[in-house]
């Protein structure tokens, strides 16, 4: 009898992984001695959009770095919808932080768009008009159409993240990792991407985002996952985005003001 | 000038030195935008002793043991690198400048040291190398050119410079939209499934082969001038990749073509008797070009926001 439940938990937990957009298991993560992502599992639910919070240098980004294969992990395993990585790249959109590229480099933001149909075109795929059309329908989305032929050194901030945010959307992915998208955007980017991440999310497709901000969590997103080097907690925001959860998270480094002030936000 | 006189006096070496800038002028393109420029000058320093030392062992200088000792001596720097680097914990690029100057400056010294007098290989040969040598005297004039019997005695750096440029414009042409996503968002082109490691490497082993063979025929100085000069140049006359490879190529073809006829006939006009050197004139011009951009060129602010606002 025993043993039965236990079969049977067994088999859920496969049929989670299977089912999973994104499942981590055991991901340790090191930039020289010290572990920036210690032994972490994390279980994606799909169609949800789910934020990945914890201090500066609690290894948020390191972990998504790692899930994708840019940075090198120690060990871990990572399944996309049930099977490896390399298998399963075309339904990944991955959205970096922007501060990670050189906004100097010599391109238009139509060519940095047409670069999410990289997998469709391959090497020397030849460029059609409805490449173009794609691209510029993806900038339209995020309201960046009358930029399509800007050299991307003159926008501001938060048209950079958009642009980045279009480009993303031209790999017509089903799981959408975005890394700090909201950093430093003005108010209307940070209300133009909410949408389009929210408009993802009715279609039925899966959206991760590193966030800082912790006041918006409960607004903006479904599950929640708390992070510092080890994980502290994964789950509805309503159960996991506790007081309790975020003073482990955050330690001393969250003053027990905003602990108070968070827990009656919550209710 | 008549054809008798400029075929088989200047059509060759000018050529020459057309080719070896371009190509290099190519993927210096792409090592200036991910900021490795210095890349092609630590080539050029690091090969030397290789060159040297596989010119000792052969007793001649042909191409298949000039490379191999360039590549030779390109695996030792590596090691060399990473060894100070890990043993003295200093950062790569002061790691980088130890090894390099040291490796030229053993070299040299071989080269001083040693008989090499019976051939071009002295230390003013391996700064400025002997494009002025590089003649074709068996053409008598533009039919030559399709004399059988003349083409057959062209310099064997001509062909041999031909072959590297169509090598690395290939390479350039095939790999265009991974390099360039890659130079632009590393952390991008690795969730595309690129394998920028590996594409990094071919960029720098194609500069290595444009290097090595510009180095044997033009000399180190040339080399350095055209891995950053007309890309920076380039860059400020064009916000677009497209573009900026295009003018780079037009300012290596022009500072070649400029430098070698002002170092020819420069100091006539100036009253002097002799001619310059050509690759330190060609370099010179080039140096001349990225100040005149650098100045004028129509893209030469940084017109962004401020990085991290």
């Amino acid at each position: 009898m025993l043993d039965l439940a236990s079969n049977n938990g067994q088999a859920r937990q496969e049929q989670e992984l299977a089912n999973s957009p994104l499942a981590i298991r055991g991901l340790t993560v090191s930039y020289g001695q010290k572990p920036a992502v210690f032994s972490v599992d994390m279980t994606v639910e799909a169609g949800r959009m789910t934020a990945i919070i914890g201090p500066n240098g609690a290894g948020k980004s390191t972990m998504l770095k790692a899930a994708l294969g840019i940075v090198p992990a120690v060990s871990g395993q990572i399944q996309v919808f049930g099977k490896p990585l390399e298998a399963q790249r075309a339904r990944i959109a991955y959205v970096p932080q922007r501060a990670s590229v050189d906004w100097d480099f010599p391109t238009r933001v139509i060519d940095v768009v047409l670069m999410g149909l990289y997998r469709e075109l391959g090497l020397l795929g030849r460029l059609r008009p409805s490449h173009r059309a794609t691209a510029m329908d993806c900038l339209d989305q995020v309201g960046m159409g009358d930029f399509a032929s800007r050299q991307i050194g003159q926008l501001s901030g938060g048209q950079q993240q958009r642009v980045f945010l279009a480009r993303a959307l031209a790999q017509g992915a089903d799981l959408y990792l975005l890394d700090e998208p909201f950093a430093g955007v003005d108010a209307a980017t940070e209300k133009a991407i909410i949408g389009v991440l929210k408009t993802l999310r009715a279609a039925g497709k899966t959206v991760v985002v590193v966030h800082h901000d912790l006041a918006t969590v409960a607004e903006y997103f479904d599950n929640v996952f708390l992070i510092n080097t080890r994980k502290v907690a994964e789950g509805p925001v309503a159960v996991s985005f506790s007081a309790a959860n975020l003073q482990a998270t955050y330690g001393g480094r969250l003053a027990t003001a905003q602990v108070d002030q968070l827990a009656l936000a919550l209710g | 000038m008549s054809g008798e006189e400029f075929v088989p006096l200047s059509l060759t070496p000018l050529l020459i030195g057309i080719f070896a800038a371009v190509a290099c002028a190519l993927p210096g393109n792409f090592l200036l935008l991910r900021k490795q420029a210095l890349i092609g000058d630590a080539i050029s320093h690091v090969v030397l002793p290789g060159i040297v030392v596989a010119f000792l062992l052969t007793g001649a200088i042909s191409a298949a043991p000039m490379m191999l000792g360039a590549a030779g001596a390109a695996v030792v720097a590596v090691v060399l690198i990473e060894a100070i680097r890990r043993l003295g914990r200093i950062e790569p690029g002061a790691a980088m400048g130890v090894v390099f100057t040291t490796m030229f400056a053993g070299g040299v010294l071989l080269l001083e040291q040693t008989d090499t007098s019976s051939v071009h290989l002295d230390v003013e040969h391996a700064l400025y190398g002997n494009l002025e040598s590089l003649i074709w005297l068996d053409a008598t004039g533009w039919s030559s050119l399709l004399d059988p019997q003349a083409l057959a005695y062209l310099p064997v750096e001509l062909s041999r410079m031909a072959l590297t440029l169509l090598a690395v414009s290939l390479f350039i042409a095939l790999f265009w939209r991974v390099l360039k996503i890659s130079t632009f968002d590393e952390g991008f082109a690795r969730t595309l499934g690129i394998r920028t490691n590996l594409l990094g490497l071919a960029l720098v082993i194609t500069a290595a082969v444009a290097a090595v063979a510009a180095f044997d025929a033009v000399g180190s100085i040339i080399v350095i001038a055209m891995f950053i000069c007309p890309p920076a140049a380039a860059r400020m006359m064009s916000n677009h990749l497209e573009g900026q490879v295009a003018w780079s190529v037009g300012f290596a073809v022009s500072s070649a073509v400029l430098g070698y006829v002002l170092a020819g006939y420069g100091p006539l006009w100036l009253g002097a008797q002799d001619a310059v050197s050509a690759a330190g004139m060609i370099a010179t011009v080039s140096g001349l070009m990225l100040a005149l951009t650098a100045r004028f060129g129509p893209c030469r602010t940084r017109s962004g926001a401020p990085v991290g606002v």
